[in-house]
C-alpha cells in the first residue's frame, strides 16, 4: 500500500487515490484530421513498461485533483510527483 | 498416565491452576500456561492427526506457528468451531474442546490409512493426472476426496464474536520480542521514537527466555536472567507499546503491515462474550525492525514423520518452558550443535537422553564435550536410515555415512527410543521480509537464504538475518541499531558474551538410505505429504522451475506454506538437477504468515454494514407501503409495490396501466445530479455530449448522450439550462460517480482553460416524477400558482416554483412518453412533497410505481437504458440514434471514433424492436437471436436486451441487438430456447405513440 504525496493535500494512503493510466498522452487538438491509425495510436496504445513509468493519479477520496507520478513499476518506488501541466522531471526520461 | 511426564516445574506454568479440557471427547488436565500441545504431551499423547494424502498417523512436531501436523478442530458443531488451529499455539482454557481432523472415523482407526498402503500408486501429480479426466467424473471423485481428506469443517452458524480493525502509526515497529527484538525496542523507545513491539507468543523473550545453560552468558549472567531484567525495564517505557499474542500477517510495500491481535482465544468461552476477539492492526511504520527469528529444520530420511519425532528445539522448549518431557527414552539426530543444547537442557531437568546421532564426523565443541562427559553415546558420522512404530516411534536404525555423505556404509544398528529429536540447522524466518519486496541472497557456508536488499526503511536483525549464535547477534546489534536509527550510542556497546555454540554443520538435504529411493518415504512437506521421491519424480518428468515443482508436488502449499520443508525441496532440486541453490530462487511466501479468520478480515463490516446502502428521502414511505426493493449501485430503489396477494407481474401490469390511463408517481431521487457553472459551461457540454448545447435557451431541457473516447455510449440523461452560465445535468443512477469523475478528468487535464465548476448534488435534491394524462391536474393542485399551460410550460422546459414556502425546480420531461413533471426539491422536503402529490392525486387514482414499471414504460417508447440495452460496444449509430449526433460540431468526446473502420461496419450489432408471433409469449432477456437454428454451429446474430408484456399494447414487446439489424425490418428471426423455438419479427424499437402525441395530451 503506497503512501502518496498529493501535491495539494500532502501524504495520504493509497486507498484515497485512483490510478488513471499512462501520463502525457495528449488528446489530439484536431481528431477529425487524423487517420484511423493515428487516432488508434492515441486511443489504444500504451507502453505498460516494467521500470520507470509516467502515470496519472487522482486524489479521488480527497481533493479530487489529478496529478502526475513517476513510478518504478518493478519495485513500486514513487520517484516523483508533479502537478498537471508541469513538465516531467527530465532525469527519468 | 496423567501428568507423569511433568518434570521440574517451570516458571511459565502455574501448577496451582489446573485446567480441564477435552481432546477427542476424553477429559484431560493441564495447567495455566500450557498450550494444547504441551498439555497433550504431558498426558503422553503424541498422535493428534492424520496426514492429508496417505492418512499416516502424525504427532506434534514443533512448539510454534510452523506446526504442520498437529492441527485440530475446536468446539465441533458449535458456532465457535474453528478448523486448522495449531495445537502448538492455542493456549488451554477451562472447557476447551479439541478434536483431530482429517481422520474418519477416528484418529486411531482411520479408513483413509489404506492410502498409505496404496501409496505406490499415489505419486506426485496423482490428483492432477487422475481427476482431470474425464472432467464430468470430478463430481463423483470430489465426494470421496472431501470426506476422507478434508481440512476440517467450517462453522455453519453465524460467528458470535466481535472483530475490529485499528490503524496504528508509529516511528519504529519491531516484529518479534526475542533477545534482538527486546534490545531493538528498548533502544528505539529510549531514543524518543514512538515504538511498537509485537510478538505472536503470549510471553516475551523468544527462545532465550527459557535458556538456562551455563554455556550462554551475558555480562556473566545466564542469558535468560539477563533478558528477564531487560524485559522488566521495557515494560516501564512510556512511548513503547507492547502487544503479545499478535502475529504479523502481512508486510506490504511502504512499511504498511497487517497484524492480528488475539484478545480472547485463551479465555474460557463464558468470558468472551461482548469482547473483541481479534483486532486487525493496520500499521504504518516509518521504520521496521524485523527480529522474527528462525525455524529449526527437520532432517529428511525414511519415515521421518512418525508421532514422537519432533524438532530438537521443540523438545527443549517443552522441557524448559512447559516442564514437559516429550519422551522417556529420547534420542537426538543432528547435523549441528543445536541438539547438544537440547541434550544439556534435558539432563539438567533429569530427562533421559539415550544417544545422539550426528552427521558430522569430527565434533569437539564445548557443548559436545559436556554431553560426552555425561556418558551419552554419540554416533559421529552416522545417519538414521529408518524408524519404526506405527502410532508412536519405538525404534530407529542407523548407519554410518560414507565420506562424501552420498551413501551409507557398514551395518545397521538399532536403538530403542520413544522420542526422536531432529535438528537440520536453522532457516531464517524471512517470510515477512520477502513479502515486503526484499531480495534474498544465498549463503553457501551454512546453506541459508538471508536478507540482501531492503525495499523500504527496514532492517532484519538476529537469527532472521542469519545470525544464529548469541555472540554473533550481540556483537553486531549495537552498530546496526545506531546506523539504522541514526543515534550516537546504545546501552549494548560492550557486552561481555559467553557462547559455546560451534557453527560447523554438515548439510545433507536428502540423507542416504540403504534402500532405493522408490522404497522409502522421506517427507519434505509433512502437511501435504510430499516426499523427496515426489520431488525427484517431478524433475524426471521435466519440471525445472521451483514454482512448477511446488505446484506439481504440492510442496509448501499447505496452511503452513511449507515453513519447515521448503528449503529441503530446494536443496533436493538443486542436487538432483545440478543447479546452484542461489540461482534456483525461492518460492514466494504469501500473506498471511499464519492463517487469519474471515472475521478478522471483515472486522465490523458485517450484517447491515457489510455493504452499506443509500436511501432516498422517501425511502421510509416505500417501506411502509410494502415496496419490494431493487439494488441499483449502492441505492435501494423501490422495484414495485405489490397489493395484497399480487405477484410481481400483476403489480407491474397494474402500475403500468395506471400510469398511462391516469397518473403514476415515481421516486427518481437516485438519478445522478451534477451542478455545472461557469462562463464556458455551454462549450463544455458541447464537448462532452454528442449534440449541440450552445443554442439551448435558458429554461429549456435537452436529452444528451455521452460517449467514451472510443465512441461507445457511456451515459445519458437530461440537462437543463437554469441560467446563462448554469446547468443541472442528470446522469443514470449507477453512472453518477464515474460521470463526475470523467468530467473532472477532462476539465483538469485536457481543457484546463475552460471556466467550469462541477458540484455533485445528487443527495441534495429529492426528485419526484408525476406522469400520465392527469399529471397536469395533480401538479396544478400541488403548485397552484404555476402556469402549466402548454404554451407557457411546454415539454422539455423548466420553471422555478414554490410549494408553500419551499423553493423547487419543476422540469417537464418524460422517460415514459406520457406528459410528465419532475419536481426537484431540497432533500429534506422530499417526503412532504411526495405526500402532497399523493394527496392531490388521490381523486385520479395516482399510482406509485417502481423501477420495473419505469423500465416497461420506457421500453414501450423504445427508450434505451444505458447498461441494459447497451454494453461497452454500442455506438449511438448502433442504437439508431443518429439524430442525436451533431454533424456540425467540430469535435466532442468520441466523435473521431464514430467513423473508424470498425465502427462504420454495416454488420455491427444494432438496436431493434422484436415482437413475438404469439403476442402472449414474453422473451427471456439475454436469449440468443438466430436466423437459422438448423445448421450447427448456429450463427448467433445477437441477443434480447429488454423484454416485457405491455399491458397498454396488450402484447409482448422486446428490444434486442442484432447484427445488421437496422436493415432487417420485418425480418423473421428465431429465439432458440432449451425446449422450443420462438418466432419473432424485427420491428422499429418504438412500439407506442411514435408521433409523441401523449406528451401534450
Ligand atoms: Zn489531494
Amino acid at each position: 500500500m503506497f503512501l502518496i504525496h498529493c501535491p495539494y493535500c500532502g501524504e495520504r494512503e493509497q486507498s484515497e487515490f485512483k490510478a488513471g493510466g499512462e501520463a502525457h498522452i495528449v488528446r489530439p487538438k484536431q481528431p477529425t484530421e487524423l487517420s484511423d491509425d493515428q487516432w488508434a495510436e492515441y486511443l489504444f496504445m500504451r507502453k505498460n513498461i516494467k521500470g520507470v513509468q509516467f502515470e496519472r493519479w487522482v486524489h479521488a477520496h480527497g481533493c479530487r485533483k489529478w496529478f502526475n507520478m513517476v513510478r518504478d513499476t518493478s519495485n513500486d518506488e514513487i520517484k516523483a510527483i508533479y502537478k498537471m501541466g508541469e513538465k516531467p522531471p527530465t532525469k527519468y526520461k | 498416565m496423567t501428568n507423569n511426564l511433568r518434570v521440574k516445574s517451570s516458571k511459565f506454568i502455574d501448577e496451582t491452576y489446573k485446567i480441564s479440557f477435552k481432546f477427542n471427547n476424553k477429559i484431560y488436565y493441564g495447567y495455566k500456561g500450557d498450550t494444547l500441545a504441551s498439555a497433550l504431551l504431558a498426558n503422553n499423547i503424541h498422535l493428534v492427526g492424520r496426514s492429508f494424502k496417505y492418512h499416516r498417523p502424525r504427532g506434534i512436531m514443533t512448539a510454534g506457528s510452523e506446526e504442520p501436523n498437529a492441527i485440530v478442530q475446536l468446539h465441533k458443531n458449535t458456532s465457535r468451531t474453528e478448523p486448522n488451529v495449531r495445537a502448538t499455539e492455542i493456549e488451554i482454557y477451562e472447557g476447551l474442546e479439541a478434536s483431530s481432523q482429517n481422520c474418519w472415523p477416528s484418529v486411531n482407526f482411520d479408513i483413509g490409512g489404506i492410502n498409505n498402503f496404496l501409496s505406490p500408486v499415489l505419486p506426485a501429480g496423482f490428483y492432477y493426472k487422475t481427476f482431470m479426466w474425464p472432467a464430468s467424473f470430478w463430481e463423483k471423485y470430489e465426494y470421496f476426496i472431501r470426506k476422507s481428506a478434508g481440512l476440517g469443517k467450517s462453522p455453519t452458524d453465524s460467528d458470535p464474536d466481535i472483530y475490529e480493525h485499528k490503524y496504528i502509526h508509529c516511528d519504529v515497529l519491531v516484529i518479534g520480542a526475542g533477545i534482538s527484538g527486546i534490545i531493538a525496542a528498548k533502544t528505539s523507545a529510549k531514543n524518543g521514537f514512538k515504538t511498537l513491539l509485537l510478538d505472536e507468543k503470549p510471553y516475551l523473550g523468544g527462545s532465550t527466555i527459557y535458556q538456562n545453560s551455563e554455556h550462554f552468558k551475558i555480562n556473566n549472567q545466564i542469558s535468560s536472567s539477563w533478558l528477564d531484567k531487560e524485559i522488566n525495564e521495557i515494560k516501564k517505557i512510556d512511548n513503547l507499546e507492547i502487544k503479545i499474542r499478535t502475529s504479523v500477517a502481512a508486510f506490504h510495500g511502504y512499511n504498511f503491515l497487517l497484524a492480528r491481535e488475539n484478545l480472547t482465544d485463551h479465555l474460557p468461552l463464558h468470558q468472551r462474550n461482548e469482547k473483541v476477539r481479534h483486532r486487525l492492526l493496520k500499521i504504518r511504520a516509518k521504520k521496521v525492525i524485523s527480529a522474527t527469528g528462525s525455524l529449526e529444520r527437520p532432517l529428511v530420511f525414511d519415515n521421518n514423520d512418525r508421532p514422537g519425532i519432533l524438532l530438537s528445539s521443540a523438545i527443549e522448549k517443552y522441557s524448559n518452558l512447559f516442564g514437559v518431557a516429550c519422551g522417556q527414552k529420547n534420542v537426538l539426530f543432528t547435523n549441528n550443535d543445536s541438539a547438544y543444547e537440547t541434550a544439556i537442557s534435558l539432563f539438567q531437568k533429569g530427562i533421559n537422553v539415550g544417544a545422539i546421532i550426528d552427521n558430522r564426523e569430527e565434533v569437539d565443541s564445548k557443548l559436545v564435550k559436556e554431553v560426552e562427559k555425561n556418558n551419552i553415546k554419540i554416533y559421529k558420522g552416522y545417519t538414521v536410515v529408518n524408524t519404526f512404530g506405527y502410532k508412536k516411534i519405538n525404534k530407529i536404525s542407523i548407519m554410518q555415512l560414507s565420506k562424501d555423505g552420498q551413501k551409507v556404509v557398514g551395518s545397521k544398528i538399532s536403538i530403542d527410543c520413544d522420542c526422536l529429536g531432529m535438528s537440520g540447522g536453522w532457516t531464517p524466518a524471512v517470510h515477512l521480509f520477502t513479502q515486503s519486496g526484499g531480495k534474498l541472497k544465498f549463503r553457501d557456508e551454512d546453506q541459508v537464504f538471508i536478507p540482501d536488499t531492503y525495499p523500504s526503511d527496514q532492517i532484519s536483525i538476529g537469527s532472521c538475518n542469519g545470525e544464529f549464535t548469541l555472540d554473533e547477534i550481540l556483537s553486531s546489534i549495537s552498530k546496526k541499531l545506531k546506523d539504522f536509527l541514526n543515534i550516537k550510542k546504545t546501552e549494548y556497546e560492550n557486552l561481555e558474551i559467553q557462547s559455546h555454540f560451534n557453527k560447523t554443520k554438515r548439510n545433507i538435504w536428502l540423507l542416504p538410505s540403504d534402500k532405493i529411493i522408490g522404497k522409502t518415504k522421506p517427507f519434505v512437506d509433512y502437511q501435504n505429504d510430499a516426499t523427496a521421491k515426489d520431488i525427484k519424480l517431478a524433475l524426471r518428468e521435466g519440471f525445472r522451475s521451483i514454482e512448477h515443482v511446488k505446484r506439481y508436488t504440492t510442496t509448501g502449499m499447505g496452511t503452513d506454506q511449507g515453513k519447515l520443508g521448503n528449503m529441503h525441496a530446494l536443496g533436493i532440486i538443486s542436487e538432483t538437477a545440478g543447479s546452484k541453490m542461489g540461482e534456483l530462487g525461492t518460492t514466494t511466501f504469501r500473506p498471511p504468515y499464519t492463517p487469519l479468520t474471515f472475521g478478522t478480515i471483515v472486522g465490523r463490516n458485517v450484517g447491515e454494514y457489510f455493504d452499506v446502502f443509500r436511501k432516498t428521502p422517501i425511502h421510509d414511505w416505500h417501506v411502509e407501503n410494502k415496496a419490494k426493493f431493487e439494488n441499483v449501485g449502492q441505492w435501494k430503489r423501490a422495484w414495485f409495490y405489490p397489493k395484497k396477494n399480487e405477484s410481481m407481474h400483476e403489480a407491474v401490469q397494474r402500475e403500468s396501466k395506471a400510469a398511462r390511463d391516469s397518473a403514476g408517481i415515481l421516486d427518481a431521487s437516485t438519478l445522478g445530479k451534477i451542478d455545472i457553472k461557469g462562463t464556458d459551461a455551454s462549450e463544455f457540454l458541447n464537448r462532452v455530449y454528442t449534440n449541440t448545447w450552445s443554442k439551448l435557451a435558458i429554461g429549456k431541457c435537452r436529452y444528451g448522450l455521452m460517449l467514451n473516447e472510443d465512441g461507445m455510449v457511456y451515459d445519458d440523461g437530461v440537462t437543463t439550462r437554469l441560467d446563462e452560465n448554469h446547468y443541472i445535468m442528470t446522469t443514470t443512477t449507477g453512472g453518477a460517480a464515474t460521470v463526475l469523475g470523467k468530467l473532472e478528468d477532462y476539465l483538469q487535464t485536457e481543457w484546463p482553460e475552460l471556466d467550469v465548476y462541477l458540484t455533485s448534488v445528487t443527495d441534495h435534491y429529492a426528485t419526484i416524477s408525476v406522469c400520465g394524462p392527469n399529471s397536469k391536474k395533480i401538479i396544478s393542485k400541488v403548485i397552484p400558482n404555476l402556469d402549466l399551460s402548454d404554451e407557457k410550460f411546454p415539454h422539455m422546459s423548466f420553471k422555478n416554483a414554490k410549494i408553500d414556502k419551499v423553493k423547487c425546480r419543476v422540469m417537464r420531461i418524460s422517460f415514459t412518453g406520457e406528459q410528465s413533471y419532475e419536481i426537484n426539491v431540497q432533500a429534506n422536503y422530499g417526503k412532504s412533497v411526495w405526500d402532497k402529490c399523493m394527496q392531490a392525486g388521490k381523486e385520479f387514482n395516482i399510482t406509485p410505481y417502481g423501477t420495473e414499471t419505469m423500465h416497461l414504460l420506457r421500453a414501450e417508447k423504445g427508450f434505451i437504458i444505458v447498461g441494459q440495452d447497451t454494453d461497452a460496444t454500442m455506438t449511438p449509430i448502433d442504437l439508431q440514434m443518429d439524430w442525436i449526433v451533431s454533424k456540425k460540431k467540430y469535435d466532442f468526446i468520441g466523435k473521431r471514433s464514430l467513423y473508424r473502420s470498425d465502427t462504420i461496419r454495416e454488420d455491427r450489432k444494432q438496436l431493434i424492436g422484436l415482437v413475438t408471433e404469439n403476442p402472449k409469449e414474453v422473451l427471456e432477456e439475454g436469449a440468443q437471436i438466430v436466423l437459422d437454428a438448423s445448421k450447427s454451429p448456429v450463427e448467433m446474430l445477437g441477443h434480447v436486451t429488454s423484454s416485457y408484456y405491455s399491458p397498454n399494447l396488450e402484447k409482448s414487446i422486446a428490444l434486442g441487438v442484432v447484427k445488421g439489424g437496422k436493415n432487417m425490418m420485418g425480418q423473421k428471426l428465431i429465439i432458440p430456447m432449451e425446449n422450443k423455438q420462438i418466432n419473432v419479427t424485427v420491428t422499429d424499437p418504438v412500439f407506442l405513440d411514435k408521433e409523441n402525441k401523449r406528451l401534450n395530451a
